[in-house]
């Protein structure tokens, strides 16, 4: 009986902390179908006009465009440089390994505007024009320590035997790379891609002070904002929502299943 | 071994027993390996390190009308402290920040506790996902979901007015209420994820031993399972702080123009004002605070393994 009441009892408090942590995210993609001029109750729909509109607007598409060059590119760059640190670092660590750990984590501890407003000042300097370059390295500052992280935490002791028995054979340092530590990784790797990119589709104030006439989309729907509440942005927002919600399932998926599988 | 010492001419055979003995730490002779750090450090020292290292030289350096003048003096600091509205939003940051870490600790801890110890297997590993899935996801688009639910006409005052609660709508939204909420809200999740991976990680025996010795369900808690869980809690009390101190959408959709806190204030600077030594100033003051707060934890965080 007291067993009973103990799991109705947590079963209530999940479902009433899920709800708080839902309920914005529901009220957005309910009134994104509304049919009259504001978002906010009585609901009346559901409809798509809203979606059309999103979908016709230009600017907003030109943002939608921009935001997935700038995710797909950062999340590249920063995936790649960190797997070859966590490799080296894992394989052949450096006297000084714990300093270049410690460089590599720093960008965590400092603030995207802090970290942007030091960009910004360097490309004044260096007469680079603010655009979407300047915005994909922003980013891939601020996803490395991410792709580093994951990466670096999943190599075991075990992989370098595997490593060293290729070597052992013949295997040249490339070969090892391509033919043994990225199939072996490739789950942390996938997941690590997946990660950085949702962070830099979802970030915003690098993009906002990096960027000049191609924005994407955070900066842009911030833009739509400020002409008020409106079933529009809560289109758009939707569509930034379900697109990251998918990448961070993916990659959540794809890691579960892998570690099920080793187990 | 043998194989190894056959392909790699710098490896002896029978060399002396010193470098013999370092020669068979593993990864030992790979000559590309140990390149492969550089492009990852050269990246970051030129577009992170450089930037933060010049940020802090323009905080000494004077506006002239063509740029910057490389003049180095405390001048730009002495300004800040004189203008009241520029101290008021390092004030109202630093308490907004302290505010959202605590509730957002207190608020995520039971939920970790559950699922960590009331809830197991399969459910457990569904449940935290569906928790923490939201973080990830839609920075600016969450706080304005926000602003929908907390508005005049929004969802929370026609439910509480509906029911008779209250007569007037509540003036939630561009007040300080609505920046925490919104903050609590996003920080939950992160916190729930870095306590529960402790949580997990704490070896069930001690928890059993000491309620064998007679300690209650609360004294387990008090004097075991929470001292564990310290670590957990710095970590994401940690991230939880630094994303606060600097974030500048949550504030500016959520909290309006009632009180402006530093990142909003730096925006102004860099925007209208075009101060670039005084945004620097700005930014260096925030990343003082945030190394203290990180000194004052480093014992607690080992920010690799998270």
């Amino acid at each position: 009986m007291r067993r009973l009441f103990g799991n109705i009892s947590t079963g209530v408090y999940l479902a009433a902390m899920l709800g708080f942590i839902y309920l914005p995210v529901v009220i957005l993609v309910l009134f994104s179908f509304q049919r009259g001029m504001l978002p906010v109750p009585p609901f009346e729909g559901p409809s798509l006009e809203w979606y059309e509109r999103a979908f016709s607007n230009p600017r907003l598409m030109a943002a939608l465009g921009n935001s997935v060059i700038v995710a797909l590119s950062s999340s590249f760059a920063a995936t790649l440089l960190g797997f070859l640190a966590a490799y080296s670092l894992a394989r052949r660590p450096p006297r000084y390994a714990g300093s270049v750990r410690f460089l590599l984590m720093a960008p965590i501890t400092v603030s995207y505007l802090i970290i942007a407003l030091g960009l910004l000042v360097v490309f004044n300097m260096v007469g680079m024009s603010k655009s979407l370059l300047a915005v994909g390295i922003g980013h891939t500052i601020i996803n490395l320590p991410l792709c580093f992280a994951i990466i670096y935490s999943q190599f075991g002791d075990h992989h370098r035997n595997m490593d060293q028995a290729a070597h052992d054979l013949g295997a040249g340092d490339l070969q090892v790379i391509w033919r043994i530590a990225i199939p072996i990784m490739r789950p942390a790797i996938f997941a690590a891609f997946c990660l950085a990119a949702t962070l830099s589709w979802d970030e915003f104030i690098i993009a906002l002070l990096l960027s000049r006439f191609d924005v994407t989309l955070p900066v842009m729907i911030f833009e739509l904002l400020r002409a008020g509440l409106s079933p529009e942005v809560n289109a758009a927002g939707t569509i930034v929502f379900a697109i990251s919600m998918s990448t961070v399932a993916v990659a959540a998926i794809a890691m579960l299943l892998w570690r099920g599988g080793k187990r | 071994m043998i194989a190894s010492q056959m392909l790699d001419p710098h490896r002896p055979a029978n060399g002396p027993a010193g470098p013999g003995v370092r020669d068979l730490a593993p990864g030992a002779g790979w000559p590309l390996v140990r390149w492969l750090t550089w492009p990852a450090v050269i990246f970051t020292a030129l577009f992170f390190a450089a930037p933060l290292i010049l940020m802090i030289c323009v905080s000494f350096w004077q506006r002239t009308t063509g740029g910057l003048e490389a003049d180095w003096s405390l001048i730009n600091y002495a300004k800040f402290f004189e203008k009241d509205f520029l101290v008021q939003a390092l004030v109202n940051s630093v308490e907004v920040t302290v505010l959202v870490t605590a509730i957002s600790v207190l608020v995520a801890y039971p939920l970790a506790y559950v699922l960590a110890y009331r809830v197991a297997g399969t459910l457990q590993r569904i449940l935290l996902l569906v928790t923490v899935l939201p973080f990830w996801t839609a920075y600016v688009v969450r706080s304005y979901s926000w602003l929908l639910v907390i508005s005049e006409g929004g969802i929370l005052n026609q439910l509480l007015m509906g029911m008779g609660v209250i007569d007037q709508p509540l003036e939630i939204a561009y007040t300080r209420a609505a920046t925490v909420l919104g903050f609590v809200h996003f920080f939950t999740m992160l916190l729930t994820l870095t306590i529960f991976a402790n949580l997990v990680q704490i070896n069930p025996s001690y928890r059993k031993a000491a309620s064998d010795l007679g300690a209650s369900g609360f004294g387990v808690f008090w004097r075991i399972t929470l001292p564990l869980s310290m670590p957990g809690i710095a970590v994401g009390a940690f991230l939880t702080f630094v994303i606060t101190i600097g974030d500048y959408i949550t504030p500016q959709i959520l909290g309006g123009n009632a009180e402006v806190l530093m990142p909003q204030a730096i925006m102004l600077q860099i925007g209208r004002a075009a101060n670039f030594p005084m945004a620097a100033v700005m930014g260096t003051l925030l990343m003082l605070i945030v190394t203290a707060v990180y000194l004052a934890a480093a014992k607690h965080l080992k920010m690799e393994r998270l």
